[in-house]
C-alpha cells in the first residue's frame, strides 16, 4: 500500500471504502488513473458524482499556451480581468489547497466562450468556468446582496418576460421610463444606459395556438421549435420566419413545452435554476425526437446550451440524445435542403432587401456556424452582406445590462460598431437576440435575422422550392 | 442530405490554407473545415523555407547532436539560399518529392494572399530575423513590421523589453546577439509598460492600450485626450535608453489591425525606426497572419467551417473517399466533394497519432513508415536527430498518400503540411515553406480529381 494516502496499512476491517478513500486522499490525484487499469475516455459528465466537481483532466491538458487569453474579449479591455486561463486551470489547481475559495474575478467572465474554440488542445475552459461561477455563488455570494439579487433578475429574464408580456403596452411603457431606468440603476445595478426590449403584443405561442398549429403535415420532415424566450416574448418577427420559412420547405412543425435554455442562469451562476430548465426541456424535448422530430433553434445561444452545457453540466436521461440532434435552424436547412438553387433565383432589387452588416455571435462561432450565413447570401443577387469581423459584441447576453460592465461592453463592442458603419449595408444582420440589442444600441440600426433574410426571398416572392 | 462542395480541405492551419486557395484557382469550389481556431494564432507569423542544412538519420547517432558542446561543428550556420541545396536533401523530403519549383510558386501565391503585410519576396535568399531568444532565424518571409530590424542591417539597434513579460529579456537577448557576431551593436533595456495594468496581463490587452493609444490616466482605457497617452509615456521610457541606436525592437505586441499606425507614431516619437521582435505563442503576428489569409480565402469564394472535427469518412464503390464526416456536439454532418485535402498536421498538431506500437495517421489510416522497433524512434538528446521528426505519410509527386505498396490510398486524397512526413521541420526550419509547396501541390491535385 503507498504511504501516501492514509493512516491504516490495509481497509478489510476499517469500513471504508479503500477504491473511494485512495482518491479522496489524493484528490482525484495521480493514482487515480493507475488504480483500476481502466482506460475508459474521461466523460465529463463523471466528474459530476456526488456533490463535488472535479475538472482535473481538463486542467491538465491545458499546456498554458495562452491561446484562450488571446482570444477572450474582456481581458483584452478589462484590467480587472485575469483571463480564462486562470479561471479555469489555474484557479483548479490553487483549489486543491485547502481554504482556497473561487476567486471573485470568475464574475468578470461573460461567458462568450470563445475560449473554448482557441484551445488547441480541447481544454472544457467554459465548463470549467461554469463550474466555478457556480460554486462562487452558492458558497460566496450572499443572497441577500445587491449583486444575487440582481444577476438572478437578469438570468431569470423568461420570469419576468411571462408577467410583463400579459400587459404589454404597459410594461413597455413603465419599463421605458427614464425615471424606472434610473431606479434599475441605483437600486439593482442594471444600466440606465440600454434600452429595455420592447414586449410584443402578442408572444410567439399565442400567435401559433391562435393559429391553429401546424398547417403542414409531413410524416418524414419534421422539426421541434425551440424557441426560447426571447423570440416568444419580444422578437416574435423571427420565430414567425422560421414557421413560414420551414412551411415552405414542407416541414411539419411542432412547438413543444420548453422554458429557458439556462444560457443566462449559467453565465450568472446560477446552476439550480439552470438545472431545472434543462430537466424540461431534455425531458420534452426528447419525447419529439422519439417521435421523429429534430429539434431546431433559431437563437444560437439556445441552441449552444442544448447541445454543450447540457451534456457539460447535467446528466439527465436523454441529455446526449437531445444535443445530437439539436440543430441551428439556418444549418439544419442547409444541411437537408437545396437553399441554394431557389435563392439564387431572386433579385434582391426587386424585392427591397437591403444590404446587410452580419455580425457572427461567439455562440455561433464555437458551433462553427459563424461563416453559414454570409456564405449563403453570396448567392442571393443584389444584396451585399458584409462581415463585420471576428470580435465579440460586447454584451454577452447579461454581461452588458450590468451597470458596472457596461463601458466595457461598449468598450469590446467598439471594433464591431466601427466595421458596421464601414459596411455598405446600414441593416444589421445576426442569429443572436442580445448582440442584436448591442448592435442596434451602438449604431442605431434596424437589425433582422438571417431567417427573416430568408422570408423574404424565398416566402414572400413567387420563387419555387 | 450533406454539405456539398468540390474540394474539402481538413485543417486550418498554412497547409490547409494554402490547398485551398491553390484549389480555388483553379476554378473549384472548396469547402475548408478546421478542428479550432487556425494554428496560425501560435505561430510566430516567420514563414520559414529551409534553414539549415541538418544530417539526415544514418549520418548522426544522435548522441554527439545531443551533447550540447556549441562546436560549430555540431551546429552548422545558417542557408543563404534554401533553393542552392534542395537537390542535396534525402530523395523523400517533400520538397524533392514535390519539387523546388514547388516550393517558388508556393511562396509566391503566399505573397499574393497577403500583399503588403510581408516582405522577403524580392529574393529567394534568407533573411535572419532576431527573435526573443537572441538568435538570428533564417526566414524566406517576414512581417513588414519586423523588416527593419533584419540582422543584415548595419544600423545600431536597442531591444526593449517589459518588466511584466518574462518570455523576452532584451538585455539577455542583446547580449547573445552581439556574441553571434552581428554587424553592429545592439543593447537592451527592460523598461515598465506605460499604465497601469495588471502584471499578467493579456498581451492583447497591451497591443489594444498601444492600438487605441490610451490614455494611461485612465483605469478604463478612455482614449486619448485626457493626460498622456500609452505610446507617448512607452516613448518617454524608452528614450534614456537610446544612445545611438537607430532602431527599436519591441516585442511583437504594437496594435492588432493598425500595427504600421502604431510603429509610425512610436518611430516618430523616439527618431527611430521602432520594429516588432517576433514572439513565441499567443502571437499577434500569427493572428494578424491568419486574418490575412482567411480574407484571402473569403475573396476566393471558400467556405469555411471552423471549431468542428472531422471524426470519420466514407468511400464509394470505385474506391474514392466520397465523404467526411464533422462532429458538432454529437451531431454528425457529412461533407462531400469530389476530392479532399489531408492537412491536420503531425504528432503536435494531432493529425499523426500514436500509441506504444505504432504512429499512425489519425483520420483515414493512411500508410506512415516507421522503425519496427519501438526504441529506434527517438535518439538520445532533445535536439537529436530523431527518426520521429521524419514520420508522417509519403505521398507520390501529387501529394497522394502512398500505402504500403506504393500506390495511392485513395486516388483523390492529396496531404499537406505537417502530416507529410520526410522532414525534420523543427531542426531545419522549414515548417512553413513545407506547408506551402506540398499544401501548392495537394490544392492542385484535388482540383483536378474534383
Amino acid at each position: 500500500m503507498s504511504d501516501t494516502h492514509d493512516t491504516h496499512d490495509t481497509h478489510e476491517d476499517c469500513g471504508c471504502d479503500g477504491e473511494a478513500n485512495r482518491s479522496a486522499a489524493t484528490d482525484g490525484g495521480a493514482v487515480a488513473g493507475s488504480t483500476a487499469g481502466s482506460e475508459d475516455e474521461f466523460e465529463p459528465v463523471d466528474v459530476f458524482e456526488g456533490s463535488e466537481m472535479d475538472l482535473r483532466p481538463g486542467a491538465d491538458s491545458c499546456y498554458k499556451c495562452t491561446s484562450c487569453d488571446t482570444s477572450c474579449p474582456v481581458a483584452e479591455v478589462d484590467d480587472s480581468f485575469p483571463g480564462p486561463k486562470f479561471q479555469g486551470p489555474e484557479q483548479w489547481r490553487l483549489k486543491r489547497k485547502e481554504d482556497t475559495e473561487i476567486d471573485d474575478s470568475i464574475t468578470g467572465c461573460s461567458n462568450c466562450m470563445r475560449c473554448d474554440g482557441a484551445c488547441p488542445s480541447d481544454v472544457p475552459l467554459s465548463q470549467m468556468h461554469n463550474t466555478a461561477r457556480a460554486e462562487y455563488v452558492e458558497n460566496q455570494q450572499p443572497t441577500l446582496s445587491r449583486e444575487y439579487l440582481r444577476n438572478r433578475i437578469l438570468a431569470n429574464y423568461g420570469t419576468l418576460a411571462a408577467l410583463g408580456s400579459k400587459v404589454p403596452r404597459l410594461t413597455n411603457a413603465i419599463m421605458g421610463n427614464s425615471l424606472v431606468q434610473k431606479v434599475n440603476e441605483t437600486v439593482l445595478g442594471i444600466t440606465a444606459e440600454r434600452d429595455f426590449p420592447e414586449f410584443a403584443d402578442q408572444t410567439f405561442r399565442g400567435w401559433w395556438k391562435e393559429r391553429g398549429g401546424p398547417k403542414v403535415e409531413s410524416e418524414e420532415k419534421r422539426v421541434a421549435y425551440f424557441h426560447g424566450d426571447y423570440a416568444n416574448y419580444n422578437t416574435v418577427e423571427v420565430a414567425k420566419a422560421l414557421v413560414r420559412v420551414y412551411e415552405a420547405f414542407g416541414y411539419e412543425i411542432a412547438v413543444p413545452d420548453q422554458r429557458c435554455s439556462g444560457t443566462p442562469m449559467f453565465a450568472n451562476g446560477m446552476l439550480d435554476d439552470a438545472r431545472r430548465s434543462a430537466a424540461v426541456n431534455v425531458e420534452s424535448l426528447g419525447e419529439m425526437i422519439e417521435q421523429g422530430y429534430d429539434v431546431v433553434a433559431s437563437c444560437t445561444s439556445c441552441s449552444m446550451a442544448l447541445r454543450q452545457e447540457y451534456p457539460e453540466l447535467f446528466d439527465f436521461e436523454g441529455t446526449e440524445t437531445v444535443a445530437a440532434n439539436t440543430y441551428d435552424a439556418l444549418e439544419y436547412l442547409l444541411i437537408n435542403e437545396n437553399v441554394i438553387d431557389p435563392l439564387s433565383e431572386v433579385d434582391a432589387a426587386d424585392h427591397d432587401i437591403p444590404d446587410f452588416a452580419y455580425h457572427a455571435p461567439c455562440h455561433s462561432r464555437n458551433q462553427g456556424l459563424d461563416r453559414q450565413a454570409v456564405e449563403l447570401f453570396r448567392y442571393l443577387d443584389g444584396v451585399d452582406v458584409a462581415d463585420v469581423g471576428d470580435s465579440c459584441s460586447g454584451i454577452s447576453g447579461t454581461y452588458g445590462w450590468k451597470e458596472e460592465k457596461y463601458e466595457y461592453s461598449m468598450e469590446i463592442g467598439e471594433e464591431m460598431f466601427e466595421h458596421m458603419e464601414h459596411a455598405n449595408g446600414e441593416t444589421g444582420m445576426t442569429e443572436c437576440p442580445t448582440c442584436s440589442m448591442q448592435m442596434e444600441h451602438g449604431t442605431g440600426y434596424e437589425i433582422d435575422h438571417p431567417l427573416q433574410v430568408l422570408e423574404a426571398a424565398l416566402v414572400d416572392t413567387d420563387v419555387t422550392i | 442530405m450533406a454539405i456539398e462542395s468540390d474540394v474539402v480541405v481538413i485543417g486550418g492551419g498554412l497547409a490547409g490554407a494554402t490547398a485551398a486557395l491553390s484549389a480555388a484557382r483553379e476554378g473549384v469550389h472548396v469547402h475548408l473545415v478546421s478542428a479550432n481556431e487556425s494554428t496560425l494564432r501560435q505561430a510566430s507569423g516567420l514563414i520559414d523555407a529551409l534553414g539549415y542544412a541538418v544530417g539526415h538519420a544514418a549520418e548522426n547517432d544522435g548522441e554527439d547532436a545531443g551533447a550540447g558542446s556549441g562546436d560549430a561543428d555540431a551546429v552548422p550556420g545558417p542557408l543563404a539560399d534554401p533553393f542552392a541545396v534542395i537537390e542535396d536533401l534525402p530523395a523523400d523530403h517533400p520538397y524533392r518529392v514535390a519539387g523546388a519549383d514547388a516550393l517558388r510558386e508556393g511562396l509566391a501565391l503566399f505573397d499574393d494572399a497577403v500583399g503588403d503585410l510581408y516582405r522577403g519576396g524580392h529574393t529567394d535568399r534568407n533573411a535572419l530575423v532576431p527573435t526573443t531568444s537572441g538568435r538570428a532565424k533564417p526566414t524566406a518571409r517576414y512581417p513588414q513590421s519586423v523588416a527593419p530590424g533584419l540582422a543584415s542591417d548595419g544600423r545600431p539597434m536597442l531591444l526593449v523589453g517589459f518588466e511584466a513579460d518574462t518570455e523576452f529579456d532584451a538585455p539577455l537577448a542583446a547580449e547573445r546577439l552581439s556574441a553571434a557576431g552581428v554587424p553592429f551593436d545592439v543593447s537592451g533595456a527592460t523598461v515598465e509598460f506605460a499604465g497601469e495594468y495588471r502584471a499578467d496581463a493579456a498581451v492583447t490587452r497591451l497591443a489594444h492600450a498601444l492600438e487605441r493609444d490610451e490614455s494611461a490616466a485612465s483605469g478604463r482605457g478612455t482614449t486619448a485626450g485626457e493626460g498622456r497617452t500609452t505610446r507617448q509615456r512607452l516613448a518617454d521610457r524608452i528614450r534614456p535608453h537610446l544612445g545611438d541606436a537607430e532602431r527599436v525592437g519591441i516585442p511583437a505586441m504594437l496594435g492588432d489591425s493598425h500595427v504600421e499606425e502604431v510603429r509610425a507614431d512610436l518611430s516618430e516619437r523616439l527618431d527611430a525606426e521602432v520594429f516588432e521582435v517576433p514572439t513565441g505563442p499567443p502571437s499577434l503576428p500569427g493572428i494578424r497572419l491568419e486574418d490575412r489569409l482567411f480574407d484571402a480565402l473569403d475573396s476566393a469564394g471558400v467556405s469555411m467551417t471552423t471549431g468542428t472535427p472531422v471524426v470519420d469518412f466514407e468511400t464509394g464503390a470505385d474506391g474514392r473517399v466520397a465523404s467526411v464526416t464533422i462532429d458538432r456536439n454529437g451531431a454528425r454532418i457529412p461533407y462531400e466533394a469530389g476530392a479532399f485535402v489531408l492537412a491536420t498536421g503531425g504528432l503536435v498538431g494531432k493529425g499523426l497519432d500514436s500509441d506504444r506500437e505504432r504512429a499512425h495517421e489519425a483520420l483515414f489510416g493512411c500508410h506512415v513508415p516507421q522503425p519496427d522497433d519501438r526504441m529506434a524512434w527517438s535518439a538520445g538528446g532533445a535536439f537529436a536527430d530523431h527518426a520521429f521528426a521524419r514520420f508522417g505519410v509519403r505521398p507520390d509527386d501529387r501529394m497522394r498518400p502512398l500505402d504500403v505498396e506504393g500506390t495511392p490510398e485513395y486516388a483523390n486524397l492529396a496531404a499537406a503540411g505537417g502530416v507529410v512526413g520526410g522532414a525534420d521541420v523543427a531542426r531545419e526550419k522549414s515548417a512553413s515553406g513545407v506547408s506551402l509547396a506540398t499544401g501548392l501541390v495537394a490544392g492542385r491535385t484535388a482540383a483536378e480529381e474534383a
